[in-house]
């Protein structure tokens, strides 16, 4: 059984429904899986994680979560599911005990019932514990927030951007914290921009605009990338990316960190490409093959016109 | 007996290498907590300086300083040549400044935030009126002069946000990650963006938390606890800590951190 169920979900705002936020979105989740939606700003995201969670109504579709409609059994949904809202939103003039406490008791359990669920978590901030919420660091502020959506053990967890901001040893921090939970069943859907989180998810939907652009396993995404890729760099890199663009073999240039990435028409470029490289000798040319990752497929699939 | 940097010059795009920035032992105390530990660093003329470290690493403190928002406890720096006690008034008129949080009026249209910034910065009319026309013909926003900025999609907003920044032709160009939350796609518009105006003169000083941007810049320095542990080009970053990424040397450098937070 999935234990989220998504089909055909539209959700526009705007008085003549201008801004189409989801736009036909459907796909599945099953339980005890760790779920990614991958996208920027922008895209759809919080409006989905809102509708799953019952706090909005689409305009159209059906979604269930756990086996309950969205619509019709909001009360036994917001009863087992924990929300993280991507902007912080506990109590600031609550300490971090009072707040965790508080969620246990709207959610009529104790948090000595499912200290076991948080233990690992809520030990790293219950020095802090007397603290205002609203004194705490960022890292702090986000494992507080995590340990009150857990609080009430529910089934599914919704995490909105949770890493946005955050610098790269806490992001890292913040995945090992979800893997542990996965470890306890929990099925987990979380949101982010950073592509590069997609492979610590078993799956991912990658979504753009209020379209699903691919809903696969890291590496499924990553194999449908069919044109050759290559990395080359050059002494002169801004110089090397407008040439290749001008190229007829090159079917995408980019800037990719230390590289630019090739995105070819075809294999048959592969010779093109060495002599241009070889053409560029004096500027230190290189190239080298490269694997895709997310962010290639990310780009590639954005640039397929929507029919 | 702190570790002394091997400091190199850079390969500055334009070679001539005159500094825009330098800091000598520039420091920040909030009581007995020091923000901002001793740093030492020159920027040059054209650089696109990388700015990176971990939450609370001093980074916002440091980049106050040399706006000229701030008051150094100690140590010396100037910014386009302006001494960071006596003309801080000055460097804010010689700076373009952006930051993912705040950077351009919603309620405002797109001509009007120009004519705004242009204005604040004390341009001629004839000025902005040019500037103004060159920048929507430059960004393809014609169509859109009139519009409400808060209507725009957020990558155009960002891209409108970094031009208005440097709507005045400053020297030099804070830019505090200005590419959060933004799509891949127009993420590497906006560098292009960057590199445009690194061409033509104007310094950048950039902080990001994707490690992929900071392979852009032409050098990058790595704040932790108030100091700065490391600084030169990516490539040799890469050979000193022996890591196949910016992201392992950031990894590697962030993880000794002591102290954590905003």
């Amino acid at each position: 059984m999935h234990t989220v169920v998504v089909e055909n979900i539209i959700k526009t705002y705007g008085k003549k429904k201008e801004v189409c936020a989801l736009n036909d979105i459907s796909f599945n989740v099953q339980q005890g899986e760790l779920f990614g939606i991958i996208g920027p700003d922008g895209a759809g995201k919080t409006s989905l994680f809102r509708i799953l969670t019952t706090l909005l109504l689409a305009d159209n579709g059906k979604a269930t979560v756990d086996g309950f409609d969205v619509v019709k059994d909001y009360k036994a949904i917001r009863n087992r599911v924990g929300y993280m809202p991507g902007k912080f939103s506990l109590y600031p003039d609550l300490s971090v005990e009072e707040n965790l406490s508080f969620f246990a008791t709207i959610f009529n359990t104790s948090i000595q019932e499912n200290y076991d669920l948080i233990k690992d978590i809520y030990v790293q901030i219950e020095p802090f514990k007397k603290r205002k919420a609203g004194k705490l660091s960022g890292g702090m502020k986000q494992k507080l927030a995590l340990c009150c959506a857990l609080i009430h053990r529910p089934s599914v967890l919704f995490l909105d951007e949770p890493t946005t901001g955050v610098d790269a040893v806490s992001r890292k921090e913040f995945w090992e914290m979800l893997k542990g939970l996965k470890r306890q069943g929990i099925t987990i859907l979380v949101s982010t921009p950073y592509m590069d989180e997609a492979d610590l998810c078993d799956r991912v939907a990658l979504i753009q605009n209020g379209k699903l652009l691919s809903i696969n396993t890291p590496e499924g995404i990553v194999k449908d990338f069919s044109k050759p890729l290559w990395a080359v760099k050059s002494l002169h890199m801004l110089h090397l990316l407008n040439e290749l663009r001008a190229t007829d073999f090159t079917e995408d240039v980019y800037p990719f960190g230390e590289y630019h990435h090739v995105v070819m028409k075809s294999e048959s470029g592969k010779q093109a490409l060495t002599e241009f490289i070889q053409q560029h000798q004096k500027e230190n040319a290189m190239m080298q093959k490269v694997t895709p990752n997310i962010e290639d497929c990310f780009i590639a699939l954005m640039k397929i016109p929507i029919p | 007996m702190k570790k002394t940097l091997n400091i190199k010059e850079p390969n500055s795009p334009l070679g001539d290498g005159g500094k825009v920035i330098t800091a000598n032992q520039l420091t920040k105390r909030f009581g007995d907590f020091v923000a901002v530990d001793h740093i030492s660093f020159d920027v040059y003329k054209g650089e696109i300086f990388g700015f990176l470290g971990a939450n609370g690493a001093g980074k916002t403190t440091a980049m106050r300083m040399l706006c000229g928002l701030s008051l150094p406890s100690s140590g010396e720096a100037s910014v386009a040549g302006l001494d960071v006690y006596q003309d801080n008034e000055k460097i804010k008129r010689s700076i373009g400044y952006m930051s993912q949080k705040f950077s351009l009026y919603d309620d405002l249209t797109v001509k009007e935030n120009m004519q705004f910034y242009g204005g604040i910065y004390g341009k001629s009319n004839e000025f902005i009126k040019n500037k103004t026309a060159f920048i929507l013909d430059h960004l393809h926003l014609e169509k859109e002069a009139n519009v409400l900025v808060k209507s725009l999609p957020l990558g155009w907003k960002q891209k409108l946000a970094f031009s208005v920044a440097i709507f005045h032709e400053p020297e030099i160009v804070f830019l505090d990650e200005p590419t959060g939350g933004v799509d891949p796609v127009t993420r590497r518009e906006f560098w292009n963006m960057i590199y445009q105006a690194s061409e033509s003169g104007i310094t950048i000083f950039v902080t990001t938390h994707y490690m992929d941007e900071a392979e852009y810049c032409n050098r990058v320095s790595i704040m932790v606890d108030g100091r700065i542990d490391a600084l030169d080009t990516p490539s040799q970053l890469k050979i000193d800590y022996n890591a196949a990424s910016m992201d392992e040397v950031f990894l590697k450098l962030a993880r000794k951190a002591k102290r954590s937070g905003e």
